[in-house]
């Protein structure tokens, strides 16, 4: 062994593989775990599919499934970080539903009529996500500071947030729920307006293929800079064609989901468009939630990989004594993480309560429990330190695939809620053995 | 060339107490450039406490600390880095979780024009400080977990003379080390001491310091005991002050000194 740790730094370790699929994983340096993840993810689409007769795979389950995600999926990327530092965050769903109402409030309420904007002005639904990411990163700053300053566990905090916030969210408007959301504001939650459209999806496709590729051609760079061993060629373009290929494939089934009939022959009459016979084919293309989550994803991902803050953010889970002593001002971070964690819940409760066009006191209720969920089916560590953005998305979509695959499936809800909690522990016992085994 | 000129580190009459329990009462050491002290004593005996004030640590209720014949204070590691005190810790302090380069560089992370972690340039810069430490080291990619005792002490030690400490404290660097490793960090002890680094070596074992260190400081109950030049006392005179606070005609007596 020690031989072959001697070996010259600039040679590639994907020589000395064995087999091909090894040689393969080896010299491209995907993630193994986050391989296994999409290949149960797989299993899980093409099982529903054969089970619902072929209900599953169709664009328009899957355009549903990637806006019913998206909330959760905004989340969960702040939800890693706070498990990653060994704490947790009870109070997300809460937050979700005071945040959702302030917003709601603030659109239907105080800016059109106690400020006099009028309803229908532009600047509502801007000065409503801004208040509410302000409420949102308040209640988050607040609970870290009594997390990192006052040194109460983040389990009772956030506990007591949940109720506090839970509360406070009725308080709003004493229960009522507040509807219709300004249009502009609406377009956060989807359906067909709320939708990009078949070219700017393609747009949004091409400019995933160019970052694919900048970023590839950045880290050879890199590499070379510095004389590290490089990946064999041909791996990278293996691993160009493979991410070019999901982002083509996820613009298409998004955009071969057409408007509903109706809704498509009420916007040709609008614009004067004669209808074809065979009716009017217009793609509903990347849902806008869906875009904010990926974006989202991207920042987050960013974040915790390629700057100081998400350096520490791991460091302090590995070691908080280490974190403490290397000079980190490990408190301020944990209050960083809870400001960033309410202002994602903020980000989510926008597309909530857009989606459902209203707000009402019971958003978000149990979404605590999902993201925490998700976050640990896509391999963040409870015991901390470990845990990555993409899979804490994948675990999202893989929690949000067996729902929507169950209610196609015509389960009842009572055995939905049994289903979700018994694949949780499973998968949570899978990776303790993948994590045993590896070391 | 020693006990000349300014002392790197004074620490003067330092006193804490944890819980009613006095952990260091009254204790003063001090530490020249280029000089190695090894501080002795018991498990218990308050030398670990004594220097953790020193590097941030804990603060200390009483006392003072000159670093180069000034007033230092000393609130928290960070100060103490600021001084160029850099400390290995026995419990080897480092994240588990990320690798090396990133332990080297932690709470210090080189960043790009754009100020982003440049991951790039601290590996580049951690394979040439651990091929100069530990030229056998390759495994720079995996998470510091993944390395053997002498692989993580190497990433301590690494961290603490990456940012040009002048005063360097290791808390039983070989501890956790077999007998090549122990070799190796003596010879990385001798390097380091003729770049004019002070250190301050910690232990409860005499045998891990008596042969490096140029001074000795001998501790029980929280009290210094009394110090000794190495050449001027033996072994066994050294064993005496740690076990019974017995002070040899060669050593300078301290206040925990028992009479005779």
């Amino acid at each position: 062994m020690a031989d072959q740790h001697a070996i010259s730094t600039s040679i590639h370790p994907s020589r000395s593989a064995q087999n091909p699929l090894q040689r393969f994983l080896m010299a491209t340096e995907l993630d193994t775990r986050l391989l296994g993840m999409i290949g149960a993810l797989a299993i899980i689409w093409i099982g529903f599919n054969i089970f619902s007769g072929g209900l599953f795979l169709t664009p328009r389950n899957l355009w549903n499934l990637s806006v019913q995600t998206a909330s959760v999926a905004v989340m969960v990327t702040g939800m890693v970080l706070v498990i990653v530092t060994r704490n947790i965050d009870l109070s997300v769903g809460s937050i979700l539903g005071l945040v959702g109402m302030v917003m709601g409030v603030m659109q239907t309420d105080i800016l059109p009529t106690q400020l006099g904007l009028g309803l229908g002005n532009p600047m509502i639904w801007v000065l409503s996500l801004a208040t509410g990411l302000l409420v949102g990163t308040c209640i988050g700053g607040l609970q870290g500071v009594i997390i990192a300053y006052l040194r109460v566990p983040a389990f009772i905090v956030t506990l007591g947030g949940y109720l506090v916030w839970r509360g406070a969210a009725w308080w709003v408007t004493m229960g009522r729920t507040v509807a219709p959301m300004d249009p502009t504001f609406q377009l956060m939650g989807g359906g067909p307006s709320g939708s990009v459209g078949a070219f700017w999806s393609w747009v949004v496709g091409f400019f995933a293929c160019a970052a694919i590729l900048v970023v590839i051609y950045w880290s050879r760079r890199q590499r070379l800079r510095f004389n590290f061993p490089l990946r064999p060629v041909w791996a990278e373009v293996a691993l160009a064609v493979i991410g070019c290929g999901l982002a083509i494939s996820a613009v298409a089934v998004a955009n071969a989901y057409p408007w509903p009939v109706r809704i498509a022959a009420s916007y040709a009459e609008e614009r004067g468009i004669p209808v074809p016979e065979s009716g009017l084919f217009i793609s509903h293309g990347i849902a806008v939630p869906v875009l904010i989550a990926l974006g989202v994803g991207v920042v987050m991902t960013f974040i915790a990989t390629r700057t100081r803050f998400g350096r520490y953010v791991f460091a302090m889970g590995g070691n908080p004594e280490a974190a403490e002593l290397a000079g980190i001002n490990t408190r301020w971070v944990t209050v960083k993480i809870f400001m960033l964690m309410g202002a994602l819940c903020a980000i989510a409760a926008a597309i909530s309560t857009a989606r459902l066009n209203a707000a009402t006191n019971a958003l978000g209720t149990l979404d605590e429990l999902y993201v925490i969920a998700a976050a640990v089916i896509g391999g963040t560590s409870l015991a901390g330190g470990v845990g990555t953005i993409a899979g804490a998305l994948l675990g999202a979509l893989v929690m949000q695939s067996l729902q929507s695959g169950m209610v196609l499936m015509g389960l009842d809800s009572p055995l939905q809620s049994i289903v979700v909690g018994v694949v949780l522990v499973f998968a949570v016992w899978l990776d303790t053995l993948y994590r045993r085994n590896k070391h | 060339m020693l006990d000349t000129g300014t002392p790197l580190v004074e620490m003067h009459d330092i006193s804490i107490s944890f819980g009613g329990i006095r952990a260091v009462d009254h204790a003063s050491i001090d530490l020249y450039p280029g000089e190695v002290v090894g501080l002795l004593g018991h498990n218990g005996a308050g030398k670990s406490t004594l220097i953790k004030i020193l590097s941030g640590a804990y603060k200390r209720d009483t006392g003072s600390i000159r670093i180069n014949g000034e007033d230092a204070a000393i609130n928290n590691p960070r100060d103490a880095k600021g001084y160029g005190i850099e400390t290995i810790y026995q419990q080897l302090a480092v994240a588990d979780n990320v690798d090396a380069a990133a332990n080297l560089f932690l709470g210090r992370e080189i960043t790009t024009a754009i100020g982003t972690l440049d991951d790039a340039a601290m590996e580049s810069k951690a394979r040439e400080v651990m091929g100069r430490l530990n030229p056998n080291f390759r495994r720079f990619k995996e998470p510091v977990k993944a390395l053997s005792g002498g692989q993580r002490q190497s990433v301590a030690i690494a961290r603490a003379i990456l940012f040009n400490a002048r005063i360097l404290i290791m808390d039983e660097p070989t501890a956790a080390l077999g007998p090549q490793e122990t070799a190796q960090v003596g010879d990385l002890i001798k390097q380091l001491k003729s770049d004019g680094i002070g250190i301050f070596l910690i232990s409860h074992d005499i045998h891990d310091v008596f042969d490096l260190a140029d001074r000795v400081v001998v501790m029980k109950n929280g009290q210094v005991v009394g110090s000794a030049r190495t050449e001027d006392v033996t072994k066994d005179e050294v064993l005496g002050m740690i076990i019974l606070g017995k002070v040899p005609p060669g050593a300078t007596p301290g206040p925990g000194a028992i009479a005779d």
